[in-house]
């Protein structure tokens, strides 16, 4: 029972590192990448009036920073629950 | 009513609020006074976190930085929001479920060291004092520009207001305090953006209107960006959404700034004040909705400011659409502001010392135009001009104007010095509490007295607060050369030092004691030593080795984008370390194990 649980643990672990491999790869994207890196590139189109590059990085990374946030709470509680039911239904 | 009646009503009525607060919220144990008793809903908390976070520097001065440096200011925006990302994926849940009161009991417990413990004490009181400073100064100015008291009364009416609540309530009166204060503080700065954003352009939302096109009597239709950017570069100025700086100096100073926010324990202690893990990560979310509010209105207000600084100064240039560059064949020069006829706003702050314009040519009109610009000196030849005669505009102006610009009542004038006495406030308290705490629980608790009474050490945390009051009031009052360098030395040090310890704590189970401890006095020494080499030792003036300027800096690293570096020095030296030593024992797997499981 008690290797089961390590294993049940360390794979509740790599699921939530998983997740929070996903939120940062777009953490960077939106802001680091294209807000700073990619900000010439993406220049060339608009939104209304602003240059896109420079509507990531004064609007649009804050935005998704937000979004990630509520996104990672969400994936995160689902996996708690997973996890907590099949440690129920293991214990019974 | 007299304006001057109407902001003393509005401030006083701020103030009769914190206090009914104070008083309702008696702290009566030391889990009330550390963490709030654990019971803030994560809602409520975001709020609060919001108002923690958010400082007289981002109320009033950000949105003037962005108006003079447009798209290079935005590694502030990013920076201070982003790190809101870091800090709910990477810590607030874990040390939530941790479950004790201060961070350097963290750093303490995991690795197992009073040492680590007390450079982690160290490293908090730093960061912390330094900022604290920045506060009470902005307390002091917000008293003095509205309420017509010296600075020293106004820091001293400032440091009895947060008397009351946080030696009161300690972190419960400070939280639900800060709730009423980021109402009042997000109120102040919308409202006037609302108002410009509709003169300017008919778009109520400001995040909107900065992208709009502009409201002009000729119908021509031009964005307001465009015509923003096309005005400054006619006066040699750079422009609004251009890149000025280094790629990677931005780059590296947006991740600093990130990672500072991240380790900043003033806003980690609020994640201790929720109910469980759930709520810590949701709280969150709600922190930074709240943050983002104020942050995504400040570029509007930075550019809209800007723009109506320009047509202030240049009439008939932003009216029609015209350029230099299109009249300079003619060889006239484009008529300027014409100082008799200058707005009542102009003269308000004229007297405040904070604007000041020199005549220098003698003819009437003020002249504003980037006198360092070789092809606008060549142009100054022709035209007459003498120089630039603006000669100093103060960047705070650019939000405490706002609503004079905009022509708005006087309830709106006295509700911005309202919002900017909240910040200060609600921002220092929770300074002031993240001290008090290192004190009185991880010093005299953890370190010297194991074994004081609950009682005890709950008058040990109050005295600890009115000592950390005193202290800030009085460098408040008499800051030290460095107080304007708080931002590069609190974030340098939050991000190279307690950050890295923190996050190496959940997430590696390898990093031991040596490792931990080596690596947080490298990350805050190296980073020190940097800034002190370009700001001077101690900031005192005079010992600094290189001049602070791009072609000095190390690979064009400012010192304030140095602390992403000190975190890459201090993670490094940490993994080579623990990896040559032995891993830690059991227990502390054990509990690793545990913060890693949400209950």
């Amino acid at each position: 029972m008690a290797a089961n649980n390590h294993s049940l643990s360390a794979a509740y672990w790599r699921a939530n590192l998983k997740i929070l491999a996903i939120c940062l790869f777009f953490w960077f994207a939106v802001s680091f990448g294209c807000g700073i890196l990619l900000f010439d590139f993406l220049n060339q189109w608009q939104i209304g009036g602003y240059k896109l590059g420079f509507w990531f990085a004064q609007q649009g990374s804050i935005y998704c920073f937000v979004a990630l946030i509520f996104i990672y709470a969400y994936c995160m509680n689902k996996l708690d629950d997973k996890y907590s039911l099949k440690n129920k239904r293991e214990a019974q | 009513m007299e304006l001057q009646t109407l902001i003393y009503l509005v401030v006083g009525a701020t103030f009769l609020v914190y206090i009914a607060i104070a008083i309702l919220t008696r702290a009566t144990s030391t889990g009330e006074f550390y963490v709030a008793g654990k019971g803030i809903h994560p809602f409520a908390n975001g709020m609060a976190t919001a108002a923690d976070w958010m400082s007289a520097a981002s109320f009033i001065s950000m949105a003037g930085l962005i108006a003079f440096i447009g798209y290079d200011a935005s590694a502030y925006l990013m920076g201070w929001t982003g790190g809101y990302v870091l800090l709910a994926l990477l810590l607030a849940p874990y040390l939530r479920k941790f479950g004790k009161f201060t961070v350097p009991e963290f750093i303490g417990d995991r690795f197992y060291s009073r040492t680590a413990r007390i450079v982690a004490v160290i490293c908090l009181i730093i960061a912390s004092v330094t900022y604290v400073i920045g506060q009470m100064k902005g307390v002091g100015v917000a008293f003095s520009r509205f309420l017509e008291v010296d600075f020293e009364m106004g820091v001293l009416i400032g440091m009895c207001i947060v008397f009351v609540y946080a030696v009161l309530g300690g972190m419960k009166g400070i939280t639900y305090t800060q709730i009423a204060q980021y109402v009042i503080l997000i109120f102040a700065y919308t409202v006037p953006a609302v108002f410009i954003s509709m003169q300017l352009t008919g778009v109520a939302l400001p995040q909107l209107g900065l992208g709009a096109e502009l409201q002009t009597t000729s119908g021509e239709t031009v964005y307001l960006l465009d015509k923003l950017d096309a005005t400054l570069a006619d006066l040699g100025f750079a422009q609004f959404t251009e890149h000025k700086g280094s790629t990677i100096n931005l780059f590296l100073l947006t991740l600093s700034l990130m990672i500072g926010t991240a380790g900043l324990p003033h806003v980690i202690i609020r994640f201790f004040t929720v109910p469980n893990v759930k709520a810590a990560r949701s709280s969150a979310g709600w922190a930074l909705v709240f943050i983002a509010i104020l942050y995504t209105t400040a570029p509007a207000v930075g550019g809209m400011s800007m723009f109506n600084l320009l047509k202030t100064m240049q009439p008939v240039q932003t009216e029609q659409n015209t350029s230099i560059s299109s009249t300079s064949t003619s060889q006239l020069p484009p008529a300027a502001l014409d100082y008799e006829q200058r707005p009542d706003w102009f003269k308000t702050w004229e007297a405040t010392g904070l604007l000041a314009v020199d005549d220098k040519n003698n003819d009437g009109q003020i002249q504003y135009y980037n006198e360092n610009n070789p092809e606008m000196q060549a142009k100054a030849q022709i035209y007459g001009w003498a120089g630039n005669e603006l000669v100093k505009v103060d960047r705070d102006i650019m939000v405490l104007a706002n609503p004079e610009i905009a022509k708005l009542p006087n309830w709106v004038i006295a509700l911005v010095a309202a919002g900017g006495i909240a910040a200060a406030l609600s921002t220092a308290a929770g300074l002031l509490l993240a001290i008090s705490s290192a004190i009185s629980h991880d010093l005299l608790k953890g370190t010297f007295m194991p074994n004081i009474t609950e009682k005890a050490e709950l008058n040990a945390g109050r005295l600890a607060m009115i000592g950390a009051i005193v202290v800030a009031g009085y460098l408040g009052m008499n800051p030290p050369g460095f107080a304007a360098q708080v931002v590069a030395l609190a974030f340098g040090l939050a991000a190279s030092s307690i950050f890295p310890a923190l996050m190496m704590g959940i997430f590696s189970r390898r990093v031991n004691k040596q490792g931990a401890i080596v690596g947080m006095l490298a990350g805050l020494l190296s980073t020190l030593i940097y800034i002190f080499c370009f700001k001077g030792f101690f900031f005192i003036p005079g010992t600094e080795i290189f001049a602070d300027n791009a072609d000095e800096w190390l690979l064009g690293i400012s010192p304030e984008a140095f602390g992403a570096v000190g975190a890459f020095i201090n993670f490094t030296l940490a993994f080579v370390i623990s990896y040559l030593g032995r891993a830690p024992e059991a227990d502390i797997q054990q509990m690793i194990e545990g913060i890693r499981t949400p209950d």
